[in-house]
């Protein structure tokens, strides 16, 4: 790893803006967050994974991966980021470093010709260099690289370093933003600015997840100048700094971007969520609000105020109907972070029951307000082994599970009811209109009517009994006497299969029944 | 609980229905050794065959009696005899099987005692099975022809017996027009899987399932021999795959004393889980072989996958009622909702039985109708569903006949576990096919400014 890396690594690990790291001794708020993996007991993404994720949804831009295939052909294509505009931010771009590109040194040269060849074929509004475990080991160096091709064609082409084995997820994100500020951030400026400019980091436009949202601020004349990066054009992260408020939306993953840029521009930040109808009328107050702090005029809490009233009317009487059809239902909920609580005060208000909700990626703040919602943390509990959450939903304590892609299985195979509610989900939820989609989406999820025909016996499970066909009707057209209805004809044996067989069979036909493949199938 | 709805309108649009007749003679090719033949005008026989070959894509052997203006109106007993005799002469059919049409029913012809003259006085016809099933074209759909010509084959074929003596592992199994001949297979399949012997009938699986023969004549090749069905009477018990054929296997009962059981779909768990439960009791075994346990499992993780995909899915149905309801109850099962349905004919028991409030007696212009008021998600009907599916830019599962702008149609299979799983598959596919990203317009969001959109330079190298 590189010395510029590490004293970045080190730099983004100490970040003041963090609630965990705040409540930390010097000491040991000096060792940064140094959880180690353990190996053999470890999912989840690598810090390229998490830079990928915060970056890729700028959409003009084309990213290109300096990697062998695994780290690209594998990952490409997998997310649901929306685009208003390019779609080019889709394309999956990569060096494919082969055998003898990495003996032999071949490297940056190759990513040279890379980005020639893309700038050329897509005339992209800049180019994303991402480094990766295997182009960060041979030591090619990306900064010089792209300095070089940013002089060469004009086109700015940005280093991404997060090679994979610097950390997790978590760390990429915030490296990706590093990698923002550094060197996207502050290098455009807008035609106009207005005192109703903002910034929203954070929010990657999962299903158009931003666009339900945005329609209650182009009702209150909010501009989305900058943009990190749901939906976003490269200008509107380069002109970021000229919004009056930034909201965090994801608090845990670009805080150090949304910190510093208080710092370097005097852009205050806020921390909002906006799922649940709560937390979106919660977000939209203290947006308002900060705009006014920022000199924005006064009637805009006003306004901000009728809307809210209208829209939280208006959401409340399209779940009225969900709620005979939903109520009493226990849900579990598996996510992180903020989601947990700000969709637990909905369900709870449509009459579900929360039977319990992970704590994971959750901060202290989140804890605190779960413990307020829910009354006490009974039902609070850390990461949960499949095993576990199996037996948990196959014992019937849960009616439907909500959670990510990943314990879909566990439902599903445990024969309950999932919602998809992370980051590769197909449906947004954002806003008031996503809270109806959700338990628009939990209605139709625990009321199909598959699960209790997927939950009774098979037809093996219960014993043969009694009469096997129906009496003959009628009467018998030779004799003209009547069948007699009560008496079935009993056609079958009774016996087992084997018993009815005959006394000697040959030896193939014992062979055969007592094969335990298939005859039909062999 | 449906209630059937007849449109008050006098113009059909996009007929969705095919004849009566055009089904009697599908189910004759299903017999070995047969030459359907029309008893009407030419051109029915004409159309018929046009309509069958597209289908199959295969040569089918049909045959008409030619009816002029004079037989028309002095009688068309002559051209029977004539043309039975010109078959005989031409294919040497050991069956033909005449279907009547809307023009010889109109006049009023008895052509049944006709016939019985007929063969009374031409011994030389021995070895040449003739029957006659009535299937005027006013009546009814492809089913009710395909229900009376089996009806007709099994009262003219099927000895009277007046002492049961059943083979225990024998079963006679009454195919309905909705199987493909793929459809046809899997129920054999599993049939035979439980140690059962089934008689198929009438079995297109070995005539018109599109296979390369080395032999070519000018009638059916493959299909029920005549001699299994005279050994109906000794089967255990009559398995009817469909409602339409609950009549024939009544005439059998009447006939030879087999009792019998209707399937009226077997599609769906639990319509497969009915199936197998009767074949379980049939055979004895309470331990089904493992190819039908590992398929009902397999069955039931496709539901799965595929619930996310039908659950409040808007589907709009058009087909013959059998059809239709093995299709729309499998799917209702998975959540989906039957928004529109339209059907053929009204002799079903099982119209009233549809999980939706009301079904359509009607055409393909009442589909496209119902399916655009009702806001349908997915069509399924056959090939010429693709005018509403264009007109209402939706996709068009093609299920039932004529399948005329797909070949392989005689593949598809949509019965028992395996058949169910890959329905599911199919509907989940269809939707999953549809291009979709979202836009900020579907939220009512303004669109992103202009000012921040890049405008692509020329590279200076």
């Amino acid at each position: 790893m590189s010395e510029a890396l590490k004293s970045k690594i080190a730099d983004v690990l100490n970040e003041p803006g963090c609630a965990t790291n705040s409540t930390k001794t010097d000491v040991l708020r000096k060792k940064g967050c140094t959880k180690q993996l353990t190996p053999g007991a470890a999912a989840g993404g690598c810090a390229f994974d998490g830079a990928m994720i915060a970056l890729q949804p700028i959409v003009d831009v084309a990213h290109v991966v300096h990697a062998p295939a695994a780290c690209w052909s594998n990952g490409w294509d997998n997310r649901s980021s929306a685009s208003s505009g390019s779609e080019l931010f889709r394309k999956g771009f990569t060096t494919d470093l082969s055998e003898i590109d990495i003996v032999m040194g071949h490297g940056e040269k190759k990513l040279y010709r890379a980005i020639r060849e893309v700038i050329e074929a897509e005339a992209p509004a800049a180019v994303f260099v991402y480094a990766t475990c295997v182009t960060a080991l041979i030591g090619d160096d990306l900064d010089a690289v792209c300095k070089a091709a940013t002089a060469k064609w004009g086109t700015p082409c940005i280093p991404v370093n997060v090679p994979g084995f610097a950390g997790s997820k978590n760390l990429g994100n915030k490296l990706g933003g590093e990698a923002l500020l550094d060197h996207v951030i502050g290098t455009m400026e807008p035609e106009t600015t207005t005192p109703y400019d903002v910034n929203i980091i954070g929010d990657y436009n999962l299903s158009g997840e931003l666009w339900q949202v945005k329609p209650l601020l182009d009702k209150l004349g909010i501009r989305i100048l900058g943009s990190i990066a749901g939906d976003a054009r490269y200008k509107q992260v380069a002109m970021a700094h000229r919004a009056k408020v930034t909201m965090l939306v994801c608090s845990q993953a670009l805080i150090n971007v949304a910190r510093k840029m208080q710092d370097r521009y005097g852009i205050p930040y806020f921390e909002g969520s906006f799922y649940g109808i709560l937390d979106t009328s919660q977000s939209l107050r203290t947006m308002c609000r900060m705009l006014v702090e920022q000199g924005a005029p006064k009637e805009l809490l006003n306004r901000c105020e009728v809307l809210i009233a209208k829209e939280e009317a208006k959401v409340w009487a399209a779940l009225k109907p969900f709620r005979p059809k939903v109520e009493g239902r226990r849900v579990l909920l598996y996510t992180g972070g903020h989601k947990t609580w700000s969709v637990v005060s909905a369900l709870q208000e449509l009459g579900m029951e929360v039977v319990g909700t992970s704590m994971r990626k959750a901060t202290d703040n989140d804890r605190d307000r779960v413990v307020e919602i829910m009354g006490d943390d009974k039902h609070m509990y850390e990461n949960m082994a499949p095993r576990e959450m199996y037996q948990m939903l196959k014992d019937a304590k849960a009616d439907v599970l909500l959670s990510g892609g990943r314990s879909q299985f566990v439902a599903l195979k445990a024969l309950v009811p999932w919602v998809d509610v992370n980051q590769e989900k197909h449906e947004p939820y954002a806003g008031y209109m996503g809270m109806v989609d959700l338990v628009r989406a939990i209605d139709r999820s625990v009321n199909n009517p598959m699960w209790a025909d997927l939950r009774d016996p098979a037809p093996w499970e219960t014993p043969l009994t009694g009469s096997v066909l129906p009496a003959p009707s009628g009467a018998c057209p030779v004799t003209g006497i009547a069948a007699p209805r009560s008496q079935a004809p009993v056609l079958v044996p009774q016996q087992a299969p084997a018993a009815a067989v005959a006394p000697a069979p040959s030896p193939e036909l014992a062979a055969m029944t007592n094969s335990n493949t298939d005859f039909e199938d062999c | 609980m449906a209630v059937l709805i007849h449109p008050r309108r006098a113009l059909s649009t996009n007929p969705l229905k095919t004849s009566a007749p055009l089904g009697a003679a599908m189910a004759y090719l299903g017999i070995e050794g047969a030459v359907p033949l029309f008893h009407g005008a030419q051109g029915c026989t004409a159309f018929g065959m046009v309509h069958l070959v597209r289908h199959f894509k295969e040569a089918v052997p049909l045959q008409t009696t030619a009816m002029n203006e004079v037989s028309t109106i002095l009688g068309g007993g002559e051209q029977i005899e004539e043309a039975i005799d010109n078959i005989r002469k031409r294919a040497k059919p050991k069956f033909i099987g005449i279907a009547s049409t809307a023009l010889t029913e109109t006049r009023g012809e008895d052509i049944a005692g006709e016939l019985r003259a007929m063969k009374a006085r031409r011994p030389d016809w021995a070895g040449t099975e003739v029957v006659y099933a009535a299937t005027p074209d006013f009546d009814g759909g492809q089913q009710d022809g395909w229900a009376k010509a089996v009806e007709a084959i099994v009262s003219a074929l099927v000895p009277v017996t007046p002492e049961r003596d059943p083979d225990l592992r024998l079963v006679t199994v009454l195919v309905p027009s909705s199987f493909t001949t793929s459809e046809i297979d899997e129920a054999v399949r599993m049939i035979r899987s439980f140690g059962l012997d089934p008689i198929v009938l009438p079995d297109l699986s070995t005539s018109l399932d599109g296979h390369l023969s080395d032999d070519w004549s000018g009638h059916s090749l493959g299909g029920t021999s005549l001699a299994d069905i005279a050994r109906i009477p000794r089967s255990a018990c009559t398995l009817a795959l469909g409602e339409q054929m609950r009549g024939a296997a009544q005439i059998i009962e009447d006939r030879a004393l087999v009792p019998y059981r209707v399937f009226q779909s077997l599609t769906g768990l639990k319509a497969v889980d009915a199936f197998v439960r009767v074949l379980m009791e049939l055979s004895g075994m309470q331990d089904p072989p493992p190819s039908i346990k590992r398929d009902r499992a397999r069955m039931m993780d496709a539901a799965l996958d595929a619930h996310f995909f039908t659950g409040g899915l808007r589907v709009a149905i058009a087909a013959d009622p059998d059809l239709m309801f093995s299709l729309s109850t499998a799917l209702a099962s998975m959540g989906a909702e039957i928004v529109a349905a339209v059907t053929t004919t009204q002799h079903s028991a099982l119209i009233e039985k549809m999980p939706c409030a009301e079904v359509i007696l009607g055409d393909l212009g009442d589909f496209e109708r119902a399916a655009r008021q009702a806001e349908a998600q997915i069509l399924i009907t056959h090939s010429h569903g693709r005018h509403a599916a264009e007109a209402l830019n939706l996709p068009l599962v093609r299920a039932g006949f004529p399948i005329f702008d797909r070949i392989g149609a005689q593949d598809t299979c949509r019965v028992g576990y395996r058949g169910t799983r890959a329905f599911f598959f199919e509907i989940a596919n269809a939707m999953q096919a549809i291009p979709h990203s979202p836009r900020p317009e579907d939220f009512g969001a303004a669109p992103i400014p202009e000012e921040f959109d890049h405008v692509p330079h020329p590279a200076p190298c």
